[in-house]
């Protein structure tokens, strides 16, 4: 565990200078006649938390479903580099093959899987990740069964971390709300992920929960040694956590910059922080 | 006490609608008009009756669902989710029923042999349907077609070539998932009713082929003369050889429950399960929905051919007017009244399905009535069909109940 209350502009692990876990150069996507994104680039480097920051509309969420294959952009580039080193173009595979590379994400509207229990929901997680197979699951054989085992135990696991293991064996739908978000997370991660993409984790929470977001996403930062790339609206929550943040109006980056740089840019003050003479 | 008001005012409006109806008689003969009073108090008190029923069950419907809600469920509940989690209580229960359909064909006619064996067959198509519909959520109206392939594969190897029943069953199993991944592929896009449109067409597709292409399947006439299944050779008489159908059709059954159950319960099937919940969150957590899709429709499809095989061998003859979407939609209907996604649900739900039309031939005028009725009353006060899928149990690490969870590890559990 890092700090808790102090701003997390200065990390443990500082991640100027290693390479980028994920860049993405220019993209681009339209809709029909609208340019939902217009240029955009970002980079992710190993162990940052990147947050994602801008009005509504402003195209953020579009941004999240190219990078994660659920929509192919139509200009640009996205390159992941894996734990393994080598570098992958992303557009264009499907979402499972992306999130497969190791690029895992949650969703604005919190999409679980509503009837199956909090376990089974992670579980689904570590699909990308064992192998057996419809011959494995007629036979069940030594080999399919230990993998279920190991399945079990690593969901297991994941759940004590985000602190849902007694609810194992509740259904996803009957878990409080903020509960859900921290559940969507562990089935993340159960995927392997070394970038995590949070889609508004903290939309709907109160500002108990927001902090205990926060201390979780720190620490998973920490034990998962992944970086994170963050939409949020919580100000306070991006000011402290993130370590860069960037900033998108009418589908174009407007700013990025640390916390600080981001807060004294006065375009950023104009667009989106302006009016509401907040923070 | 406001439920009988309302029933009061239900009977009064409705001996207010029925009164033209069932009160006045023009007797023409002698220029009178018969006023039957009596006919009225019974219309009253009859829609009174049944309105306050209505109610009552409603209401406990609704207590029912609060319960649940809070976790405390009814005695009758939790009795059954006894004997079905607990092994004490499902091993002896499954042997007596077991044991019951071991020693039938020896009890009762060869007629009601019969009856049992399509009852069996049912079972066998409404656990293959199972895996489409109850488990991977995809709507599949067309399944009959499955089943036309497996029995036609059988009667068209068996009368030209001459093979034998062993050697086509895996071949009719195989045909039929070809054919269903043939139809997998141009609907992966597709879901709910798009779906179950394109299935219902494929369905008549594969009917009327069968019907039109006299060279191939002999049209509307069918296929005669298809062998039965071989015992080593002996030749067995016509009520031995339906016995040893029973048998047959009934260890099929038997494997079937216990591959459809460890399917549910595996990767796949949790897979399958994810795709049903919501298939946008499934994609996002690495699961390849085209070939999920593709093995659920390949593997239901596959059950269906082989339970076809067996009908052609029982028949021994076939025609495409078995093949109707009546068939479709009957295995359908077991699927959901049982209950989708629960193995016990679906075999409960093929058995009643089958046998409740055969026992009420002694009401034979009313049993579609009463069939019909069945039907809507399940769905309206249980929508969710006679047994609700079981939790598979998983041997967590630091499980309270480590004693239980020993049993046998992450073996998982019911249907």
């Amino acid at each position: 565990m890092s700090a808790t209350t102090g701003n997390a502009a200065t990390p443990v692990n500082s991640a100027s200078g290693t390479a980028a876990v994920l860049d993405v150069r220019s993209i681009s996507m339209n809709f029909g006649g609208l340019r939902a994104l217009n240029e955009v680039d970002l980079q992710v480097r190993l162990g940052e938390i990147v947050a994602l920051i801008g009005p509504n509309g402003a195209g953020k969420t579009t941004f999240f479903n190219c990078i994660t294959g659920i929509y192919v952009p139509t200009e640009g580039t996205v390159h992941v580099t894996p734990r393994d080193g080598r570098t992958v173009t992303v557009n264009g595979l499907k979402a499972s093959q992306v999130t497969e590379l190791g690029m895992s994400r949650t969703f604005q509207n919190i999409r679980l899987f509503p009837t199956m229990s909090v376990l089974e929901n992670v579980m689904i997680g570590r699909h990308c990740r064992t192998r057996a197979g419809i011959l494995g699951a007629l036979l069940r054989d030594s080999r399919t069964r230990a993998e279920e085992q190991r399945i079990v135990e690593e969901s297991y696991a994941l759940l004590k971390s985000v602190n849902l293991h007694q609810h194992y064996k509740d259904q996803a739908r009957n878990l409080p709300y903020g509960a859900q978000r921290r559940l969507e997370i562990a089935r993340a991660l159960a995927t392997d992920p070394f970038l995590l993409c949070l889609d508004e984790p903290a939309a709907g929470m109160n500002p108990q929960e927001t902090h205990e977001l926060k201390e979780l996403v720190i620490e998973i930062r920490e034990r998962h040694q992944l970086s994170v790339l963050l939409i949020e609206h919580d100000m306070s929550m991006v000011m402290s956590l993130s370590d860069r943040i960037y900033v998108m109006e009418y589908g174009s980056k407007i700013a990025e910059g640390t916390p600080e740089e981001v807060s004294k840019n006065p375009r950023v003050i104009k667009a989106y922080l302006g009016e509401e003479s907040h923070a | 006490m406001q439920g009988l008001k309302k029933s009061i005012l239900v009977s009064l409006w409705f001996m207010f609608l029925t009164f033209p109806l069932m009160v006045i008689r023009i007797d023409s003969l002698n220029g009178t008009i018969d006023w039957r009073w009596e006919n009225m108090l019974g219309m009253g008190a009859g829609s009174f009756v049944l309105s306050f029923v209505w109610r009552f069950m409603m209401a406990r419907k609704e207590a029912g669902r609060a319960a649940a809600a809070g976790g405390v469920m009814s005695a009758r509940g939790a009795w059954f989710e006894r004997l079905r989690s607990d092994p004490k209580a499902a091993v002896p229960a499954l042997a007596v029923i077991l044991a019951v359909f071991l020693v039938l064909p020896w009890l009762v006619s060869t007629y009601q042999t019969n009856i049992m064996i399509s009852a069996l067959l049912y079972v066998m198509l409404g656990l293959g349907l199972n895996i489409v519909v109850g488990l991977s959520g995809q709507l599949v109206l067309g399944y009959v077609a499955f089943y036309a392939v497996g029995a036609y594969s059988y009667a068209i190897l068996n009368s030209n070539f001459g093979l034998g029943f062993w050697s086509v069953l895996p071949i009719g199993g195989a045909m039929a998932a070809l054919f269903g991944i043939l139809l997998g592929f141009p609907v992966l896009r597709l879901r709910g009713d798009y779906l179950a449109i394109v299935t219902l067409g494929f369905g008549e597709i594969i009917r009327l082929v069968l019907e039109n292409w006299s060279d191939f399947s002999q049209g509307p006439s069918g296929i005669a003369n298809i062998d039965r299944p071989g015992l080593f050779g002996t030749q067995l008489s016509v009520s031995d050889a339906t016995t040893y159908i029973y048998y047959l059709i009934l260890a099929a059954v038997i494997v079937t429950i216990v591959a459809v159950t460890r399917l549910k319960n595996s990767r796949i099937g949790r897979a399958w399960q994810a795709l049903r919940e919501d298939e946008i969150a499934c994609q996002a957590m690495g699961i390849d929905i085209t070939t999920t899709k593709l093995t659920a429709f390949a593997l239901g499809a596959c059950w269906a051919g082989f339970a076809g095989v067996i009908f052609a061998a029982k028949t021994t003859f076939i025609n495409p007017a078995s093949f109707t979407f009546l068939e479709s939609a009957m295995v359908l209907a077991m699927v959901v009244l049982g209950g989708m996604g629960s193995v016990i649900g679906v075999s409960v739900g093929a058995l009643v399905l089958i046998l409740l039309p055969e026992y009420l031939r002694a009401f034979s005028e009313y049993r579609m009535l009463i069939f019909g009725a069945t039907m809507v009353l399940m769905m309206v006060f249980r929508p969710q069909g006679l047994v609700s899928p079981g939790r598979t149990k998983y041997n967590v690490p630091d499980a309270e109940g480590a004693g239980a969870a020993a049993a046998r590890p992450a073996a998982g559990g019911n249907a």
